[in-house]
């Protein structure tokens, strides 16, 4: 369990990291979601030391984070790079060797996870021979190459197919599983929704909302439901203490304070003819952070 | 993923989050042997140095047999008493004539160079006789000259002095400009990649700079003493002890000089390559390094022969590696003299690399416009 508390930062007369506050829990896959340049890279750059805080402190299990702790730390940084006329396997072999693997160790492991990212390309190539994408795959297996036991990454499905979206969020899940906190950000917020335990939410330098996604939706917007019947359900604006937000023909999305105001609506329908179908409504991750963003 | 959970048991929750990181030798280490790698596998490397050794051997191997590619045979028309004098000049071969006429008549023709005939109203008894100029060798061969007493026959010949000083002076400043932009541009690819961010993840900064700089002074130093191998073949082979007997000790003293300076040098440009993010910046901030180098180079090759400034420029830190083994090779130096100037030299590049260490540590993880060095310095609107 990584925590930040009370980061705050400043490059010059500008403040970017105002008071932030909060956890990567242990074996959770925790979203850090934020606009361009409301301070999630500077964030991670402090988590990994490359960069310092101005004040605040941040602890590992309860003890203050030191250099070990950092090198367990799997990083991927926002800005792609590696070597790009070095061959692909000796470079991650060079950047395990940092962390004390020795350098049979590291080739295995290297092929092993270039395999599992379903490198396409050989990998003793040069970076710069393969595709753009097959290059995102090798800075994931960059991260991952000194068996980390915490990741941090800036955007790591920028650039990559769905096929190689999903083989990375399976090595992902698997170091999560293990225990690991799992840090990271991204501008794809259906992808983010689907796959987080928990949500990080930034605007500006400072903390908008944490916690599981559902926590926020509960948080931040009255729970919708949708209803589809066969037939017009225009009759559902007339229902005290619900709002309509969708109308169309006979299917309704509508909001309401609870869920007895909403199955209130669905024994109305039901005195009305058939009901196809009734279910809550979540919200979609992108509305929810606007929502949250920009209130 | 069995392998996965097979390297990495699982800890639920995980209580002691630590990876073994190398330490800042070892990964100095690392850093030293990729650099080295990646420049003894790079074919541009690689073609520079061959050529530099083998055009330094082949010099001095043939600088041997150099004067007689330039040289050639005269022939010169004699008379009797003209065939004793050209006998034992060099490069002449003497042509009998019967008479001065038939002599005159060779030599307007162009058969000869030049004819040699009696003349007794010359105060050597001897004529001679050329188309438009005589040939000096022939004339100061056969012209009276006092006798010469030669009381040093061991001093320094100027013309030698100054050659050395150019070879030096070409040497040290060669491979600092070569290797300084090496160790630029290998500061500016890695900070342009942002593969630095990884780096300083798992290491620090000084270890990565520190690695540079002596990957760099191990490969310039290499490269020289591969070129110095060469030039001692070369002159074993041309027989020429010169090279050999004379700038031994010259050589003794250029040695630790060139590579304490040339680490001080290499320092300053990790320093200056970490303030720009871009190869295309990096003239502006590298260029005041080159001009350090350049023009106590200059200095030392117009003032050779100037005593008192090559004294001065001993010790100065930037010209002490030429300066010093030309003053040692005049024998102009006192022998404590050269002592000085290697202290003066570490305590500066012991300076220089602490404060290249300030600068790349502030600078290294900025992108954006490139920093000037009084930015860099004093941390002004750093972040």
């Amino acid at each position: 369990m990584i925590t930040l508390d009370s980061i705050t930062r400043s490059f010059g007369s500008t403040t970017v990291l105002h008071d932030l506050s909060f956890t990567i829990g242990a074996g959770r896959m925790t979203g850090f979601v934020g606009s361009n340049g409301s301070g999630k890279t500077t964030t991670m750059r402090i988590i990994l030391g490359v960069l310092a805080a101005d004040s605040g402190r941040i602890t590992v299990d309860g003890h203050d984070i030191t250099p070990a702790h950092r090198s367990a730390i799997g990083y991927m940084p926002e800005e792609r790079g590696l070597y790009p006329k070095m061959p692909i396997i000796d470079q991650l072999i060079y950047l395990a060797r940092f962390h004390g693997l020795s350098r049979t160790t590291a080739r295995r492991r290297g092929l092993e996870l270039l395999e599992r990212l379903d490198l396409n390309g050989e990998p003793t190539d040069t970076l710069e021979s393969v595709s753009l994408g097959n290059q995102q795959k090798v800075q994931i297996a960059a991260a991952l190459i000194h068996e980390p036991q915490a990741l941090v990454l800036d955007e790591p499905f920028s650039g990559l197919d769905p096929a190689a979206v999903e083989r990375t969020l399976d090595v992902l899940k698997g170091v999560a599983a293990t225990g690991a906190p799992v840090l990271f950000s991204s501008h794809q917020l259906d992808l983010v929704e689907r796959l987080v335990d928990d949500l990080v939410i930034i605007n500006r330098g400072r903390l908008v909302a944490t916690g599981t996604t559902d926590e926020l939706r509960r948080l931040r917007s009255r729970p919708e439901w949708t209803v589809e019947g066969h037939a017009d359900m225009a009759w559902v604006r007339t229902v005290p203490d619900v709002d309509v937000i969708e109308l169309d023909g006979s299917w309704v999305r509508f909001a309401a304070a609870g869920s007895d105001a909403a199955e209130a609506v669905l024994r109305e329908a039901l005195t009305r003819g058939s009901v196809s179908s009734f279910a809550p409504h979540h919200l979609p991750l992108n509305r929810l952070f606007q929502e949250v963003t920009q209130s | 993923m069995t392998a996965q959970t097979k390297q990495t048991p699982a800890t639920q929750p995980n209580p002691t989050m630590t990876v073994a990181r190398a330490g800042l030798m070892a990964a100095m280490g690392l850093v030293i042997e990729r650099e080295i790698m990646v420049r003894l596998r790079s074919k541009a490397f690689m073609i520079s140095t061959i050529l530099s050794i083998v055009l330094f051997g082949a010099l001095v191997a043939f600088s041997g047999t150099l004067p007689s590619l330039f040289s050639s045979t005269d022939k010169v028309a004699v008379t009797s008493a003209g065939t004793q004098a050209v006998e034992g000049i060099d490069d002449v071969e003497p042509v009998d004539v019967g008479s001065v006429a038939e002599a005159k008549e060779l030599v307007r023709s162009d058969k000869v160079a030049a004819a040699v005939v009696d003349d007794s109203e010359s105060p050597v008894g001897l004529r001679v006789i050329a188309q438009r100029s005589a040939p000096d060798s022939i004339v100061s061969a056969l012209s009276q000259v006092p006798t010469v007493e030669i009381l040093d026959p061991d001093a320094p010949d100027p013309g030698l002095t100054s050659l050395m000083g150019l070879g030096l002076g070409l040497v040290f400043f060669m491979s600092a400009v070569t290797f300084g932009s090496t160790i630029a541009s290998s500061v500016v690819e890695e900070k342009q990649s942002r593969i630095v961010e990884i780096l300083l993840a798992s290491t620090s900064a000084r270890a990565l700079m520190f690695g540079k700089v002596i990957a760099c002074t191990v490969l310039a130093f290499g490269q020289i003493a591969l070129t110095a191998v060469a030039v001692l073949v070369g002159a074993a082979i041309s027989g020429n002890d010169l090279v050999l007997g004379k700038i031994a000790e010259p050589i003794a003293w250029f040695v630790p000089l060139f590579v304490i300076g040339f680490v001080m040098v290499a320092a300053l440009y990790a320093a200056a390559a970490s303030m720009v993010s871009r190869t295309e910046d990096l003239g502006s901030t590298a260029t005041p390094i080159m001009m350090t180098i350049f023009l106590p180079y200059m200095a030392v090759i117009m003032f050779s022969d100037n005593e008192s400034v090559m004294a001065v420029m001993s010790y100065i830190p930037f010209s002490a590696a030429v300066a010093v083994p030309m003053r040692v090779f005049l024998g102009t130096i006192e022998w404590w003299e050269p002592l000085v100037s290697l202290l003066i030299l570490a305590v500066t590049t012991l300076g220089a690399l602490l404060l290249a260490t300030r600068i790349f540590e502030r600078s290294i993880l900025r992108s954006g416009p490139k920093l000037s060095w009084k930015q860099a310095l004093t941390g002004g609107g750093l972040g």
